[in-house]
C-alpha cells in the first residue's frame, strides 16, 4: 500500500516542472506587439480598477515605443511592488477585467505580462528612484509584507529614515510565506525586497516582534511615527470534532512550509487531500497538493460556486489542474485515530452525508487579525483607521490586511503607500493631539 | 463572373494585375514564377546600357505601423545590374512561353537620342509588348542625370518620349515620378511627346528612418546612408491623388493610366481603377507576401465587380473621377453629424478626448451610475469625422449626413470676400 502521507511523490524533475512559472515572461518583440493592442483609452477603466492606480495606458505606450525604463518608472512610481503584483494580481477582477477590448469581444490586453516585462527590466538595472534630501524624521514600520514594504519605500523616497521590524526570520510577509509557489518562482520575492531596499534609508531588523521584543509605547517614544502592516496572524478554527487529529492542518501554515522548502520533495502530502474553503487560499492549497503529487484533491465549499471568493479564473485553474470542486457541503467532523485523519464528513444541502476519505485535510476558512497592540481601536475585527491610514492613536498608522479591504497584495501596497503619504503630510504639519 | 481582361494602349493581359518594374521582375526565374501564380503582366526590371550598374549591400529600409510590418518600404537600389544581353535573351524566352501575358520592358538610358535609338530595336526583337520609360527612379540614377532627373523636367520628358516613339512601333508607357510639385506638366509633356500611356507613381524621395545608435539614415551602408525611394501601402494616398488629377484633366483624360503605389489588396486595386487606372502595378505587396497574393486580388476584385454589376474593367475605370473635384466645387450647405451607437460603445473615451482636446468640444463625457457614457452635442459638432476615425469599434460612430438644402459653393458663399460678381448682382 502506498504511504498515506509521503514526501517526494514525484520525481524532482517533475516537481520542478510543476512549480515553474505559470505565466512565462514575454520576449521583447512579443511585448511590443501586445503593447500595440492597447487602445490608450481616455479616463481608462483599467487605471480605476487598479488599487494602486498605475497609469496603465502610459506605461504600455512606453513599452510600445521602446521606452521600457520609462514604462517601469510609470509603474513603480505608483506601485513599488509592481513586479510581484504583475505575477500575483487576480487581473481578471482588476485591470484586465475592465479592459475595453473585452467589451469588444476580444481578449484583454495582457497588462500583467507587460507590467512584468517592464519591472523585470528595471530590477535587472537597479533602483528606479533616488531619495529626496534627508528630513531627519524617523519612522518605524512593523511588518514587511506588501503594506509595510510599500510604506517604508515611499517614506524613504521622501527622505525619512525608516526602521523595519519583522517578527519572522525572513522579510516579505505573505509574498515570502503565502503566495503560491508557481506565481512567485525562484527567489523572486527576495530579489524584489533587495530591489525595494536598495533605495537606501531603510534599516531592516528581522526576528523582532512587536508586543514581544518591543511595545508600541517604546516605538512611539523612539520614532516620530509608527506604521503597522501586521497582516493577519490568526486563522479561523472550524470548532468541529476531530479537528485536532494529526494531518488536519491549517492551509496557510502548509503553504508557508512549502514556500520555505529548499527541496519540494521534502514536503509531505497525502494521497487523498480534502481542502475546506472557497477562497484563493483554498485554491492555492489544493493546486499545490496536486502539483506535489496528491492523487485525489477535493476542494469542498459550503455554498455554491457564485459565492466563492476565489475568482472564476482561479476556479478554472484548479479544475485544469485536476482538483475536484464540491459545492454546498458543510464540514461536520473528521474521522481517524492517533495515526491521523482518515476521512472528512460533510452535510450536503440536500441533507445527505458526504464522507470523503482523506489522508490530509487543509483548512482554508479565513484568517483573523490577532495579537495586535491592545491600545488600538478596532472595527469589524481589524485595526480601525480614518481612511487615510491614521489609527485611533496619534502618530500611529496602519494598512494592509490588518486594516481590511480587498485582502490582495496590490491593495496592501496601495494602503501602505497612502499611509506613507499621510505620515509625510502629518510630519510636516503636525496635527494636534 | 466579371471579365478582368485588360487592354492598356493595345497591351493586353488576362487580368489588370502586373508586377511593377522592380526586384520581383528582375529575371526569368522570378517572372516565370509570377506568371505561374497568375499575374496578368510584368514590367521587367529597368534595363540600361552596358556595363551594368553595381548595387550596394544593405538596400532596403522599412517602417511598420502598430504591429504590421512594412507599411512603407524604401530602397536605394539602382536599375538592373545584369548584362543587357542576358536580360534580353530571358525576356524573349519568357514572352515565347507566356504569349497571353503582358510583358513590358522598362528602360533607362542616358538622355541622348543615340542611346535610345540603339536599345529600342533590341527590345523589339524580344517580342515584348511594350516599353516603359523609367523617368522616375529618385536616387542613384538621378544623380547620373537619368530617371527622376529627366522626369522632373517636362521638356526632357517630351523630348525623350518623342525619340522613343520615333524609334519603335511598340506602345510606349511613360512612368512618372511623384517627386514634382504638380504631376500635370510632366503628364502633358508625355502626351505631347506621343506617349501611349502613363504609369505612376514611381517611388517618393525619402529618408525612412535614422539609426540612433549609428547616427545614420537607414538603410545604413557601412556607417552612412542616403535618401531612397519610398513605396508600399503608405504611399497609396499620394498615388491616388496623382492618378486622379491626370484622369480628370480635360486634355489628359484620354491617356490610359497604369496605376502604381501601395496596391496590396483588391480594394486598393478597385480604388485605383475608380480613379482612372486601366492596369495596376504592384511591387511592395509582392515583395512582402510573395506572388500568390495575386490570387486574392483577382478573387476579391471579380467578386466585388460581380456584386456591383460591373462586367469589365472598363466599367470601373474612371467611375469616381467625375466626383473628384476641386475644393471650390464642394457643397458648403452639406452637413454631417456624429452619432454614437451606445449599444456598441465600449467606453474607451477616445472620441471624447480627440474632440475635446483637438476638435470642437462636441462630445460630452458622462458618468451614469458609474458607467462611462459619451454623447455627441449636436449643436457643437462640425462634422469633421475625427471621432469616427479614432473610434476603434466598427460602425460605432456613424457620420449621419443631414438633409441638404440646395448647393452653395465657396465661389458663391456670402463669407467669400471675392464672391462671384454675377451672384452678387443676382
Ligand atoms: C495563501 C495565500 C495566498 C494568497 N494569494 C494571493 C494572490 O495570489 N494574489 C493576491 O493579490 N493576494 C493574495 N493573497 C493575499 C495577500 O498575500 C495579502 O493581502 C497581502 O500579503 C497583505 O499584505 P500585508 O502587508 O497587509 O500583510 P502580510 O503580507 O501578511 O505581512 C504582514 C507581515 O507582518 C509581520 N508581522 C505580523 N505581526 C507582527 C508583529 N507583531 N511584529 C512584527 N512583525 C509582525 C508578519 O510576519 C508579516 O511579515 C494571498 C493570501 C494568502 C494567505
Ligand atoms: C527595391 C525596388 C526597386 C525598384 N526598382 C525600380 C526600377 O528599376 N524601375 C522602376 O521603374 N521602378 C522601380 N521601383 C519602383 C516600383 O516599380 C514601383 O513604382 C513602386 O515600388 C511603387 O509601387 P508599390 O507601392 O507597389 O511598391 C523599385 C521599387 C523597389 C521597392
Ligand atoms: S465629428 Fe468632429 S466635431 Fe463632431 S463630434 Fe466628432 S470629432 Fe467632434
Amino acid at each position: 500500500m502506498t504511504e498515506r502521507i509521503a514526501c517526494a511523490r514525484l520525481e524532482s524533475e517533475t516537481l520542478r516542472h510543476n512549480f515553474s512559472d505559470i505565466h512565462p515572461p514575454l520576449s521583447a518583440p512579443q511585448a511590443v506587439i501586445e503593447a500595440e493592442r492597447c487602445l490608450r483609452c481616455h479616463d481608462a477603466p483599467c487605471i480605476e480598477a487598479c488599487p494602486t492606480g498605475i497609469d496603465i495606458p502610459a506605461f504600455i505606450n512606453r513599452i510600445a515605443t521602446g521606452d521600457v525604463k520609462g514604462a517601469a518608472s510609470a509603474i513603480l512610481s505608483s506601485n513599488i511592488l509592481g513586479g510581484s503584483c504583475a505575477r500575483v494580481c487576480p487581473t481578471e477582477i482588476l485591470c484586465e477585467g475592465v479592459c475595453v477590448r473585452v467589451t469588444l469581444g476580444e481578449p484583454a490586453v495582457e497588462i500583467a505580462a507587460l507590467q512584468r516585462h517592464a519591472t523585470d527590466w528595471q530590477m535587472a538595472h537597479g533602483p528606479a528612484f533616488t531619495r529626496a534630501a534627508a528630513t531627519g524624521k524617523r519612522v518605524a514600520v512593523i511588518g514587511t509584507g506588501p503594506a509595510g514594504l510599500a510604506c517604508a519605500h515611499r517614506l524613504a523616497l521622501l527622505g525619512h529614515e525608516v526602521t523595519l521590524f519583522e517578527k519572522a526570520a525572513r522579510p516579505g510577509g505573505l509574498n515570502e510565506y503565502g503566495i503560491a509557489a508557481y506565481k512567485l518562482v525562484d527567489d523572486f520575492a527576495r530579489r524584489e525586497i533587495d530591489f525595494v531596499l536598495a533605495i537606501g534609508g531603510i534599516t531592516l531588523h528581522t526576528g523582532m516582534a512587536l508586543g514581544k521584543d518591543m511595545s508600541l509605547e517604546d516605538l512611539r517614544e523612539a520614532f516620530d511615527a509608527v506604521f503597522l502592516g501586521l497582516g493577519l496572524s490568526g486563522v479561523r478554527a472550524l470548532g468541529l470534532p476531530g479537528e485536532t487529529l494529526p494531518h488536519v492542518r491549517d492551509a496557510v501554515a502548509f503553504i508557508a512550509e512549502l514556500r520555505q522548502a529548499t527541496d519540494l520533495g521534502e514536503i509531505a502530502v497525502g494521497r487523498r487531500v480534502v481542502v475546506i474553503g472557497g477562497g484563493n487560499t483554498a485554491i492555492d492549497a489544493a493546486v499545490q497538493c496536486r502539483k506535489l503529487g496528491a492523487e485525489e484533491v477535493t476542494l469542498v465549499y459550503r455554498r455554491g460556486p457564485e459565492s466563492m471568493s476565489a475568482t472564476r479564473d482561479e476556479q478554472d485553474f484548479a479544475l485544469r489542474n485536476g482538483v475536484v470542486i464540491r459545492h454546498n457541503a458543510r464540514p461536520q467532523h473528521f474521522e481517524g485515530g492517533p495515526g491521523g485523519v482518515t476521512a472528512a464528513v460533510f452535510l450536503r444541502a440536500d441533507g445527505e452525508t458526504l464522507t470523503l476519505p482523506a489522508d490530509l485535510v487543509l483548512k482554508a476558512v479565513g484568517q483573523l487579525y490577532e495579537d495586535g497592540p491592545p491600545a488600538l481601536e478596532t472595527g469589524s475585527g481589524r485595526i480601525w483607521t480614518d481612511g487615510f491610514g491614521r489609527t485611533s492613536l496619534p502618530r500611529v498608522y496602519a494598512g494592509g490586511d490588518c486594516v481590511g479591504g480587498q485582502e490582495l497584495t496590490v491593495a496592501a501596497v496601495a494602503m501602505g503607500r497612502d499611509a506613507a503619504m499621510t505620515i509625510h503630510r502629518d510630519l510636516e504639519e503636525p496635527r494636534h493631539g | 463572373m466579371a471579365d478582368l481582361r485588360c487592354d492598356l494602349a493595345g497591351i493586353r493581359s488576362p487580368n489588370p494585375f502586373w508586377l511593377a518594374s522592380a526586384p520581383p521582375t528582375d529575371k526569368a526565374y522570378n517572372v516565370r514564377r509570377a506568371f505561374a501564380a497568375g499575374w496578368g503582366g510584368v514590367v521587367w526590371k529597368t534595363l540600361g546600357e552596358d556595363p551594368p550598374v553595381v548595387n550596394l549591400s544593405s538596400r532596403y529600409g522599412a517602417i511598420g505601423f502598430e504591429g504590421r510590418r512594412m507599411a512603407g518600404l524604401n530602397n536605394i537600389e539602382l536599375i538592373s545590374d545584369r548584362p543587357l544581353a542576358t536580360n534580353l535573351a530571358e525576356i524573349k524566352e519568357v514572352k515565347r512561353d507566356f504569349p497571353d501575358r503582358a510583358l513590358v520592358v522598362s528602360l533607362m538610358v542616358p538622355c541622348v537620342e543615340e542611346s535610345w535609338k540603339a536599345i529600342l530595336p533590341l527590345v523589339e526583337e524580344t517580342g515584348a509588348d511594350g516599353v516603359e520609360l523609367n523617368f522616375g527612379c529618385p536616387h542613384g540614377m538621378s544623380e547620373r542625370n537619368m530617371g527622376a532627373a529627366v522626369g522632373q523636367v517636362p521638356e526632357y520628358v517630351e523630348m525623350v518620349t518623342r525619340w522613343v516613339k520615333a524609334g519603335t512601333r511598340m506602345p510606349v508607357i511613360v512612368k512618372l515620378t511623384p517627386n514634382v510639385t504638380s504631376i500635370l506638366p510632366p503628364a502633358h509633356a508625355a502626351l505631347a511627346g506621343g506617349a501611349d500611356a502613363v504609369s505612376l507613381i514611381n517611388t517618393i524621395q525619402s529618408v525612412i528612418g535614422v539609426d540612433l545608435d549609428r547616427m545614420a539614415p537607414e538603410p545604413v551602408v557601412d556607417g552612412m546612408g542616403t535618401h531612397g525611394g519610398y513605396c508600399g501601402p503608405a504611399v497609396k494616398p499620394v498615388a491616388l491623388r496623382m492618378v486622379g488629377e491626370i484622369a480628370r484633366d480635360p486634355e489628359l483624360s484620354g491617356l490610359p493610366v497604369s496605376g502604381i503605389g501601395g496596391i496590396s489588396t483588391w480594394r486598393d486595386a478597385a480604388e485605383f481603377l475608380a480613379m482612372g487606372a486601366t492596369s495596376l502595378q504592384v511591387c511592395t505587396a509582392a515583395m512582402h507576401h510573395g506572388f500568390r497574393i495575386v490570387e486574392d486580388m483577382i478573387s476579391g476584385l471579380s467578386n466585388w465587380m460581380d456584386g456591383k454589376g460591373y462586367a469589365r474593367i472598363a466599367d470601373v475605370t474612371g467611375r469616381a473621377v467625375p466626383n473628384f473635384v476641386p475644393w471650390n466645387r464642394l457643397n458648403m450647405n452639406f452637413h454631417t453629424l456624429a452619432h454614437i451607437d451606445q449599444e456598441r460603445c465600449i467606453g474607451c473615451g477616445l472620441c471624447y478626448i480627440a474632440c475635446e482636446d483637438t476638435s470642437h468640444q462636441a462630445i460630452a463625457a458622462l458618468r451614469i451610475d458609474g458607467a462611462r457614457r459619451y454623447e455627441v452635442i449636436e449643436a457643437e459638432c462640425v462634422g469633421c469625422n475625427l471621432c469616427a476615425h479614432v473610434c476603434p469599434v466598427p460602425d460605432c460612430i456613424e457620420m449621419r449626413p443631414q438633409p441638404v438644402d440646395g448647393v452653395l459653393t465657396w465661389p458663391d458663399h456670402p463669407a467669400n470676400p471675392r464672391r462671384r460678381e454675377s451672384e452678387r448682382a443676382g
